[in-house]
């Protein structure tokens, strides 16, 4: 083989081993990828529609029609409700991510992405950061209807976006889970079906919707500890004050614990995931 | 080492609810320039041989270089070299044209200008420069396969594979999909072509290696191997099985293998397919016998199976594909069912 047989005729950076032009490339890969998924979404009207127009649903039936029924000792029941759709929201959206990947899977295309001279792991980094990025969209428009609806927060911007960034920290966590089963489902109406039933225990047998005290005594253990709860505690706190929340609990308690159930959902479910990925072919 | 592509004593099994050795023990070497055809049935070991040479799986034994690159030690190296194509190197659903080709350019790491231009060149090159700014959902199956080998051409590999690319086309599709390789293999690329179809590799490829059940069981040219098998199949459908043993008496003295009867018909493969056709009517005649259709037509992929290993192409379709999720087999499976039902073009004499 002679060496001009060989040289590419595009020019292209040259093959290289280097840490920082690894890191470069996983940096531009990830923005690639990132783009091509957001772009996915803005096309299929159907899945913008799934993440935005249930949530609303929600707010809707928790505000207007169950609402009334349900007792807490927060001032306002719309005030208590919004910190708990907002986290119910991304839970539920980050399903989104083991559909998007077992679909890629299917359809072939992380075939094509194994076979070009891409970074690995931009393909799990790519997906997790496009959904994350849908995330801040649907919490925009989610926390528009709260307005809309009579979501009054008093405690400041900045501890709103403090609230706001504890969720999706959260959600970014539940994606690199959401990945897990992505990338374990044959295709990606399997995914789905296998998500839901994970994540609706989460979201329901929690703190979102109502005061975990009007549980039997059995669940509340569970009810107030697991970290979709502690996630939505944290964050009643932040956006109404602890003492209108009335968690029994200081704000950073419960900050400390979401963000703590977030760092360790993190290093459990990344390398997995990675794992997941490289053995699956 | 000289070989584009050489591959030595490549092995690979799936393990899952049952074994299956999809490649046991396949050797062959691609010389640059050329193109070079693995044709086999479904089933026989092609796509994970690409997916072998495509670094996208790992090999259990031998070994594979490409352009003297082993694909394991060297995989980076080697997807920097190659390109691939074909019926699951997929293209994004949800992107236009212009923005998979994008895609893939940088995911190449080419610089941001020669992408644009890339993109624009082969979109017009493959002739969708009016869809290009269209979402594939609304291309045909034939402009998706071409945008699938356009994407395959960005970075401009040495090196091209591709995976079964006409399978599933319409004719006309196929044909179109023919003459843009032609011209490309027309352009110096290394080309490894895996097809069932020995219309396609004999139109495309100047060498071939037939395979099956994970093993090369030949290889040589297209033409040579037409030549040993005689360049027509004659085809005789009778009204009973009494004459279908009589008839193939006759037509045993024609070509270079003896008749093979199956049920009511008898084929035969010739050298000169109206010369036989001739000599086969007036014998058929004399004899006394009236077949119902009288077919000359070219040898299928199916017509080497039997003469190279006793067997049809049917019937493998079990151990097929080990390494494809459910529904790429089915989906596969339609589309082999689809082609069967299309009327095979033949030189009709009746």
């Amino acid at each position: 083989m002679t060496t001009t047989a060989v040289a590419p005729t595009v020019e292209r950076p040259p093959h290289s081993t280097g840490v920082l032009t690894n890191l470069r490339w996983l940096l531009s890969d990830t923005l690639t990828l990132t783009k091509r998924n957001i772009l996915a979404v803005t096309r299929i009207p159907e899945a913008l529609f799934f993440s935005t127009v249930q949530p609303i649903m929600f707010v809707l039936l928790f505000r207007y029609v169950f609402g009334g029924a349900i007792h807490t000792s927060a001032a306002n029941y719309v005030d208590y409700l919004m910190p708990g759709i907002f986290v119910q929201t991304v839970a539920f959206g980050s399903v989104s991510t083991s559909i998007g990947l077992a679909d890629d899977l299917q359809k072939g295309i992380i075939e094509r992405f194994r076979a070009l001279p891409m970074s690995r792991g931009a393909v799990l980094l790519g997906r997790t950061t496009a959904d994350l990025l849908r995330n801040i969209f649907v919490i925009i428009v989610m926390t528009v209807v709260g307005l809309l609806v009579g979501f009054r927060p008093t405690t400041g911007v900045l501890y709103y976006l403090a609230g706001i960034g504890v969720i999706l920290f959260f959600a970014y966590a539940l994606s690199w889970f959401f990945a897990i089963v992505g990338l374990s489902a044959p295709n990606s109406e399997t995914a789905q079906v296998m998500s839901f039933p994970l994540i609706f225990p989460l979201t329901f047998v929690s703190a979102a919707f109502v005061p975990v005290s009007s549980m039997p005594s059995w669940m509340q253990g569970f009810a107030t500890y697991q970290p979709v709860s502690v996630v939505v505690s944290a964050c009643r706190c932040l956006m109404i004050g602890a003492k209108a929340a009335n968690t029994g609990h200081s704000t950073s308690y419960w900050v400390i614990q979401a963000l703590l159930w977030t760092v360790g959902l993190l290093i459990l479910f990344i390398p997995i995931a990675i794992q997941r990925y490289r053995t699956r072919t | 080492m000289n070989s584009a592509i050489e591959v030595i004593d490549l092995s690979k099994t799936f393990k899952g609810k049952r074994e299956v050795r999809a490649l046991d023990g396949v050797s062959f070497a691609v010389e640059p320039g050329t193109v070079f055809g693995l044709l086999g049935p479904n089933g026989s070991g092609k796509t994970t041989a690409v997916r072998v040479l495509t670094t996208i799986l790992r090999p259990d034994g031998g070994s594979a270089h490409v352009l003297g690159n082993d694909v394991v030690k060297k995989a980076a190296l080697v997807r920097t070299l190659i390109g691939l194509a074909g019926q699951y190197a997929a293209v994004d659903e949800n992107l236009t044209g212009r923005e998979n080709l994008q895609m893939v350019g940088n995911l190449n790491h080419l610089p941001g200008s020669v992408v644009t231009t890339r993109a624009v060149e082969l979109l017009d090159q493959f002739n969708l420069t009016d869809a290009g700014d269209r979402p594939l959902k609304t291309y045909s199956g034939g402009m998706r396969r071409r945008l699938d080998l356009a994407a395959a051409l960005v970075a401009r590999p040495t090196v091209l594979f591709l995976d079964e690319p006409t399978t599933g086309l319409d004719p006309q599709s196929r044909n179109d999909l023919w003459e843009v390789i032609e011209i490309l293999v027309g352009g110096g690329t290394t080309v490894l072509l895996t097809t069932q179809y020995l219309e396609e590799a004999d139109r495309l490829a100047s060498s071939l290696a037939v395979i099956d059940h994970g093993r090369v069981i030949a290889e040589g040219t297209p033409q040579s191997m037409k030549a040993d098998l005689g360049a027509t199949v004659l085809e005789v459908g009778l009204p009973s099985i009494d004459d279908a043993r009589r008839t193939s008496a006759v037509l045993d003295t024609l070509g270079p293998h003896e008749a093979i009867v199956n049920g009511t018909f008898v084929e035969v493969t010739v050298d000169d397919g109206p010369q036989a056709a001739m000599v086969a009517l007036r014998s058929l005649d004399a004899e006394g016998i009236s077949p119902q259709t009288f077919n000359l037509r070219e040898p299928s992929l199916d017509d080497v199976f039997l003469s190279l290993t006793g067997h049809r192409t049917e019937g493998d379709a079990d151990d097929e594909d080990a390494d494809l999720t459910p529904r790429q087999r089915r989906k596969k499976k339609r589309q082999a069912e689809m082609e069967q039902a299309l009327p095979v073009a033949t030189g009709g004499l009746s």
